[in-house]
């Protein structure tokens, strides 16, 4: 019997081959947009995760400002001038859990080398940066606390900025302009690839007090990276770090700090916090349209039944019982939201793979996505094709069989 | 006994306006009758089909069909009787558009869940000597030839009665006689035909011609004749006069009536 339906179905659906394309329409956009639109967030979530991992758990980051909501950023957060390169040796020195500490300052500059030019992120870090972020020059070497001393013009490059500057080109020896000063470029750093949102090759590094002095004219940091020296003493470390702090800060107790410690963990939660409340906005307009698509069946299925009451009356007259009539409509509405679904989900690989490289984002395209947008569909179809199905059935014959 | 009415009323409420289509009708019908109903339009004679088809319900009096009181069925064993026991035949053919002969065939068997329907389905078809045309669509046939699908499907699940609601009525005169003789055929077999017409010429070819009137029976004759020899009737073609062999009084005042009927 439910053979016989789908056959029925199948054949009514191609009796009007563009009606039922232009049915099945809003189907096929909502599931191509729910399962590109959860593609992107997943990949995203997927790639911090790794890139987070990647530089290990033990590591705090002290940054300006107050950070009020659990998971959420103040507005004052990262602005305010109060972090000093003082503060970063303090915590060096007095903190014997604490391995190294690294601080920058870093502002978006433009880096000029012959014709080419770029604009990317110029990062003042201090030398202790590579050993603190477990990040590594690929070729040549990092800046030393010579350089750091002397506020010497070098300068260590990302990936990105290398491939726009210079290409295949060797770089280390040559000599780039950056905000109009000139350095000279002592190595490039291994790639570390996009977050999803920003690409971390995008920068170069130059020394800390250089950027303070030559390039910025401040005497703040924007960070100071501790790398602790034994992962479970995270907590202890952060709570002596903060008491430190607030101790050269002059805070009296039960005033808040003008800074804040975050592990790596708590950046995890948040940007996945921020990641998540996206993705979840996004897939939910994805769903409106799924629901439109919904209606648009709906719509079809209640001119479809009204141009076959004939059809209608000639079943029941012959031995259709209200069920068999109920069950080829809902039928019929289920194959055309399945079939839109099936078309959804093409179209969604292929937006992805286009979107994955045009813009280089990492998509991936979780199975439970894929299976939730099949069963939205399917569960859209059973939705709105009752209604009409349900008409059908309950349409009396004699009236029907007088349909013309 | 295969139909028992007794009694039976219909009151349709249109407009808030209550119509009385039948008023108290008691009829019965045996196995193997051809019976045939005449009325003019309004005559109640469309409504006694649709109740004896099971397709509507009386408003009283009570209806045994085979025995069974039909009258307190719900409408999925009404739907089961239709589907067994009952073929219908319609003037207008009534066959699935864009569909084959043979499917329109195995329709009736699709909701009685049986098998071998295409094997089935190409026998009631041969029986209509229309075998040869089993895969064409409804449109590719001429009325003539639709009408015979539609005779193979109301045969194919060999039904206890035929119910055809004129059957020629858009078919031309010779078309017309051909499907008569089917149904004469069909009817020496043994298949209980009741056949709804206007055209005296069509209900000459019943045994027993039951015309209806204002909403009752104004008369019920059986042609003794043809009731025991079954022999065909004796007209030539639908203009001749009345044979001798027919029951003469209900043929002359409904030739009237469908004769205006149809200017």
């Amino acid at each position: 019997m439910i053979l016989t339906s789908l056959r029925l179905a199948l054949r009514a659906l191609r009796g009007n081959p563009l009606r039922s394309i232009l049915t099945m329409l809003g189907v096929i956009i909502g599931v191509a947009a729910v399962i590109t639109t959860i593609s992107i967030g997943t990949g995203a979530r997927q790639s911090v995760e790794r890139q987070f991992s990647a530089l290990g758990t033990n590591l705090l980051t002290v940054i300006p400002g107050r950070i009020t909501a659990p998971g959420g950023i103040s507005t004052g957060g990262g602005a305010a001038q109060t972090l000093k390169i003082a503060d970063a040796e303090a915590i060096a020195q007095s903190l014997a859990g604490v391995e190294a500490v690294a601080a920058e300052f870093s502002r978006s500059g433009q880096v000029v080398f012959g014709p080419q030019n770029d604009v990317t992120t110029i990062s003042g870090v201090t030398p202790s940066f590579p050993a603190v972020r477990n990040w590594n020059p690929e070729s040549g070497a990092f800046f030393t606390e010579a350089d750091m001393r002397g506020r010497a013009r070098v300068v260590v490059i990302g990936k990105t900025v290398k491939d726009n500057l210079f290409g295949d080109a060797d770089p280390v020896g040559q000599t780039i302009r950056i905000n109009r000063l000139s350095f000279t470029v002592i190595g490039v750093m291994e790639g570390k690839g996009s977050t999803g949102f920003s690409d971390r090759d995008d920068a170069v590094w130059i020394p800390l007090s250089t950027a303070q002095k030559r390039l910025f004219g401040v005497d703040f940091v924007r960070s100071i990276y501790v790398k602790v020296r034994n992962p479970e003493r995270m907590a202890d470390v952060q709570g002596q770090v903060e008491a430190l702090l607030r101790t050269r800060h002059r805070i009296r107790e039960g005033a808040d700090s003008d800074f804040t410690v975050r592990n790596q963990a708590e950046f995890v939660r948040t940007f996945q916090g921020v990641n998540e409340t996206i993705t979840m906005l996004l897939t939910g307009i994805a769903a409106v349209s799924l629901i439109v698509g919904g209606i648009g069946i709906m719509n079809i299925m209640l001119v479809s039944v009204t141009e076959r009451t004939r059809e209608i009356g000639i079943r029941k007259a012959i031995g259709a019982t209200r069920r068999d009539i109920l069950v080829q409509f809902l039928v019929e509405a289920i194959v055309l939201s399945i079939a839109g679904g099936a078309v959804g989900i093409a179209l969604a690989f292929a937006a992805s793979g286009a979107l994955a490289s045009s813009t280089g984002w990492p998509l991936v395209t979780p199975t439970w996505a894929i299976a939730l947008a099949s069963g939205s569909a399917a569960a859209i179809g059973i939705f709105f094709g009752f209604y009409p199905a349900a008409r059908a059935s309950r349409l009396d014959p004699i009236q029907a069989l007088r349909y013309e | 006994m295969l139909i028992a009415l007794e009694n039976v009323t219909k009151v349709f409420r249109m407009d808030g306006e209550e119509v009385h289509a039948l008023r108290g009708v008691s009829l019965e019908i045996r196995e193997g009758e051809f019976v045939a109903i005449i009325g003019p339009s309004g005559s109640g004679k469309s409504t006694m089909m649709n109740i004896l088809g099971l397709l509507d319900r009386p408003t009283s009096g009570r209806f045994l069909f085979d025995g069974r009181d039909v009258t307190t069925m719900n409408d999925a064993e009404l739907a089961r009787l239709r589907n067994r026991r009952i073929g219908f035949i319609f003037q207008s053919f009534n066959l699935l558009p864009r569909t084959p002969a043979i499917e329109n065939v195995e329709l009736p068997m699709v909701y009685s869940r049986d098998r071998d329907r295409r094997a089935r389905a190409l026998e009631a078809l041969a029986a209509v000597g229309l075998e040869k045309r089993a895969f064409h669509h409804p449109s590719q046939l001429s009325g003539g030839e639709q009408q015979r699908v539609a005779i193979g499907r109301a045969l194919v699940m060999r039904p206890s009665i035929l119910l055809a609601d004129e059957p020629t009525g858009n078919l031309d005169t010779k078309r017309g006689i051909e499907i008569m003789r089917i149904f004469e055929h069909l009817n020496r077999e043994g298949v209980t035909i009741a056949l709804i017409t206007h055209e005296p010429d069509i209900a000459a070819y019943a045994k027993r011609i039951v015309r209806f009137r204002d909403g009752v029976i104004e008369s019920d004759v059986l042609d003794r004749h043809r009731a025991t020899t079954g022999d065909p009737p004796a007209v030539a073609a639908p203009t001749s006069p009345a044979p001798s062999s027919l029951v003469p009084r209900p043929v002359a005042p409904d030739a009237r009536e469908s004769g205006e009927g149809r200017a």
